[in-house]
């Protein structure tokens, strides 16, 4: 305990100092502003900023740094939750039950416990990192592609809770996803499958086209052909902050949901993705009527924004105590790191562990500072919703066209976007919901990945994923979910839960 | 009337002659064919970061990531040859991509300037930290009697790690199960954890958890030991001399990019080469920077077309 305080004082000596302040209010401003302007994430912004970092001392840069990340998971639930675009996997399913919120006058509720459900959650889990860092390392140890395989037939079985329609339409629509995330080249032969002999596809599809595309594009296609629709959202702003019954349904779903998020986070390989879907169907299950949730439920925002910026905070741990990135954006940082002379590792802590703790002591900070940043700006984000459609949608398409541009520099991206926007659209007018998809495509790469290296490694047997002990237990609570989420509609014939 | 078209020729003439004596007045875009931080990008950045010192001009470095590399410097290729387009390209982008990619829309020998080598990473065999092999030798002897067991682990096809085990195994004159992952970050989890039995990559991927003992390094395959790595023997040490390779990164410009302009960037590299702080940055990396005689276009391109014709064959016969 002696040491843990130690540790902690001289991080938040290093974090504290005015220099440091500075940096990781820049970090957090950009990355509020990045995760605000949908397209643009925190993996080119971070790209582009790295040689301005240069310069500086490396505890600032990567306090900097590492503020622009976590910023952008704040920034990213105001677009979701205003104009139904998620910017960022973890913040499609804000976008359910935000923006239906929003639609109802509640914008100012939702961003309101959007940001307090995540300062919560970045509060717990940056205690956990400097309390339990190490030994949760372990934790990551214990995932082979194996285990993660099953992890991830256990997301597909969230995907299946998503939805708000038929049962049917949600699994073609998780089966689509699957699909289109098989687009490019074969990882094991470097073939090129289902490009068309396009070369912008040999990478396969960016997630931000696609989430762009049936997300924003089709959104703003469908309102473009129903103007009444807008004065709904105009006219009645609502109040600006939660009140007292909106804490009391949110603060359980945010405890949950900062230790779904947290645990998720650790694994390796952007378990992080997982959290806010994990978080969203525990809080359809354990709701007393889940038919609320896709109509505004505010459980529906609080649990899954907890649980993304809890994983958010918790992806720091592979890298900080293993130098292992779990995924694009942590690799990014390993790059700040070499490039400032540090090289990630589990020597950091030892060598280093000034940058180690005031990394982990600015993360608090900068978690304060956003919460600060942020609930003034509510009010501010909701006058937006009163500018006229025909000044914002032009903004919107315009930003979102910068946006994905900046992800691969590539032009072609911004026509696969316009693509999906009207597959988006159509998929819309035939009643299929477009979450499922894309949490079916989320899951697909890595789970392709998955299966083939535990097979590899097995040499051919599927008896792999039950004999191994962590990967059995996954997958039966995949299947008990499975049932459990199938038996009411076969007793019925028709589900509550997934038809409206 | 006549005097005035003079005039104006030798202001024409002149100006030409002044752009390419003026050269750069604008920014210069490096395109660098791998997603940012990443080793090459590393490289690219401390370079051209004394480059423009020397230039007076920036230049920006452009990440386009994609097919091994082969995304960028297609396009990089395709550029307008003034100058203001140069490129890093790389071992796999200008050496193995011939082999690897059926379609490739670029020759790596005929297509390009070359302007200079920048720098390589020397390339360690490394193993998981409870296999039963304490060096090289028992190593291979281990491979040739299990090689149906053993597990070796890559970070995609067309990835250094990749290309570089194919060559190893082929000198060893194994073929073990190869274990693809989606880069190097998941292949050095499963290696550290023990899924996978080994890999080869560049040290500076590798030399955090050789030192925090999480992982076993064998040799490293360069003719002289490496300072990040003091105690690993060299694969000539070791008892497999043959086995020398370096993942490397040198700067191109299109084809048709003016000889002088060529020559200006060949000297700016040049300079930042000989710069103490960036030569520093990049060996504390585990860098090997060029020797004088490996310096300037005319070696890369001999060295070039030496390493497309030397992978070509070793990365036919592993597919």
């Amino acid at each position: 305990m002696e040491a843990f305080l130690g540790n902690l004082s001289l991080g938040f000596g290093t974090a504290l100092t005015l220099n440091n302040i500075f940096f990781c209010f820049i970090g957090c401003m950009v990355g509020t502003l990045v995760g605000v302007l949908p397209g643009v994430g925190p993996i080119a912004t971070i790209a582009m900023l790295l040689p301005i970092t240069f310069g500086l001392d490396p505890t600032g840069a990567l306090i900097m740094l590492a503020g622009i990340y976590y910023g952008a998971q704040y920034g990213g639930s105001t677009t979701a939750i205003l104009v139904n675009l998620p910017g960022e996997a973890t913040s499609v399913v804000t976008v359910l039950d935000g923006h239906q919120m929003a639609k109802q006058g509640r914008a100012g509720v939702a961003l309101g416990i959007a940001a307090i459900g995540s300062f919560f959650a970045g509060t717990v889990a940056t205690l956990l990192i400097a309390a339990l860092g190490q030994p949760l390392t372990k934790l990551a140890q214990l995932f082979g592609p194996a285990e993660y395989f099953s992890l991830m037939i256990m997301g597909l079985v969230f995907a299946v809770v998503l939805a708000r329609g038929s049962i049917l339409k949600a699994i073609c629509m998780i089966l689509a996803g699957l699909l289109l995330s098989t687009v490019g080249t074969d990882l094991e032969t470097g073939q090129e499958r289902l490009t068309l002999g396009l070369q912008d596809l040999s990478d396969g599809i960016d997630f931000a086209v696609l989430a762009m595309g049936i997300f924003g594009f089709a959104e703003i296609v469908r309102n473009l052909e129903n103007p009444e629709t807008r004065d709904v959202v105009q006219r009645a702003v609502g109040r600006l902050l939660p009140g007292k019954e909106d804490f009391k349904q949110s603060y359980k779903p945010i405890l949950r949901g900062t230790f779904l998020g947290a645990i998720l986070g650790i694994l390796p390989g952007n378990g992080a993705v997982l959290g806010p879907f994990a978080a969203y169907t525990l809080e359809k299950k354990l709701a007393k009527d889940p038919s609320r949730f896709g109509r505004g439920a505010i459980e529906g925002v609080a649990g899954p924004e907890a649980a993304n910026n809890a994983g958010a905070q918790t992806a720091f741990i592979p890298l900080l105590t293993l130098g292992i990135p779990p995924n694009a954006v942590m690799a990014l940082m390993v790059g700040a790191m070499t490039i400032h002379g540090i090289i990630p590792g589990p020597q950091v802590m030892t060598k280093n562990p000034d940058l180690f703790w005031g990394m982990i002591a600015s993360m608090w900070i900068g978690n304060l500072m956003l919460l600060v940043i942020n609930l003034p700006l509510i009010g501010l984000w909701i006058r937006l919703l009163k500018v006229p459609y025909r000044m914002m949608f032009p903004a919107i398409m315009i930003f979102c066209c910068i946006g994905i541009y900046s992800v691969n520099n590539s032009t072609s991206d911004v026509l696969f976007t316009a693509f999906f926007g009207l597959v988006g659209y159509t998929l819309l007018k035939f009643g299929f919901e477009p979450a499922p998809m894309l949490l079916g495509f989320v899951l697909g790469k890595l789970m392709e990945e998955k299966l083939r290296q535990a097979l590899i490694l097995s040499r051919g047997s599927f008896a792999t994923f039950v004999e191994r002990p962590v990967s059995g237990v996954l997958l039966a609570i995949a299947v008990i979910m499975l049932v459990i989420a199938l038996l009411p509609s076969v007793r019925k014939g028709r589900d509550e839960v997934f038809v409206e | 009337m006549k005097r005035l078209l003079v005039a104006l020729a030798a202001s024409v003439a002149f100006a030409g002659v002044a752009a390419a004596q003026t050269y750069p007045t604008k920014p210069v875009t490096m395109i660098v064919p791998f997603a940012a931080g990443g080793p090459t990008d590393i490289v690219a950045r401390l370079v051209s970061e004394n480059m423009s010192k020397t230039l007076g001009q920036q230049i920006v470095v452009e990440n386009v990531a994609g097919a091994g590399g082969t995304t960028g410097i297609t396009r990089a290729s395709q550029a307008k040859p003034d100058g203001y387009t140069i490129m890093m390209g790389h071992m796999g982008t200008h050496g193995a991509a011939p082999a690897l990619y059926a379609n490739l829309k670029y020759d790596p020998v005929k297509d390009f300037e070359p302007i200079g080598m920048a720098a390589g990473t020397p390339i360690l065999i490394v193993t998981k930290k409870d296999f039963p092999a304490k060096d090289l030798k028992e190593f291979t002897a281990y491979l040739k009697a299990n090689a149906d067991k053993v597990n070796q682990a890559h970070a995609g096809v067309g990835a250094v790690s990749h290309m570089t085990c194919i060559l190893l195994n082929s000198q060893i004159g194994v073929k073990p199960t190869a274990v693809p992952y989606g880069g190097t970050g998941p292949a050095l989890n499963d290696l550290v954890s023990g899924q996978v039995d080994y890999m080869c990559d560049q040290i500076v991927n590798l030399v955090s958890q050789v030192n925090a003992g999480s992982i076993k390094a064998l040799a490293i395959a360069s003719v002289e030991r490496s300072p990040a790595l003091p105690n690993v023997p060299t694969t000539k040490e070791a008892g497999l001399p043959e086995y020398q390779v370096a993942a490397w990164n040198a700067v191109f410009a299109p084809k048709g990019t003016p000889k002088d302009v060529v020559a200006k960037l060949t000297a700016a590299l040049n300079s930042a080469l000989d710069d103490a702080g960036t030569r520093k940055r990049l060996e504390d990396l585990g860098g090997v920077l060029p020797t004088k005689d490996e310096r300037g276009g005319e070696w890369l391109g001999k060295f070039v077309a030496s390493e497309v014709a030397r992978w070509n064959p070793v990365l036919k016969a592993g597919k």
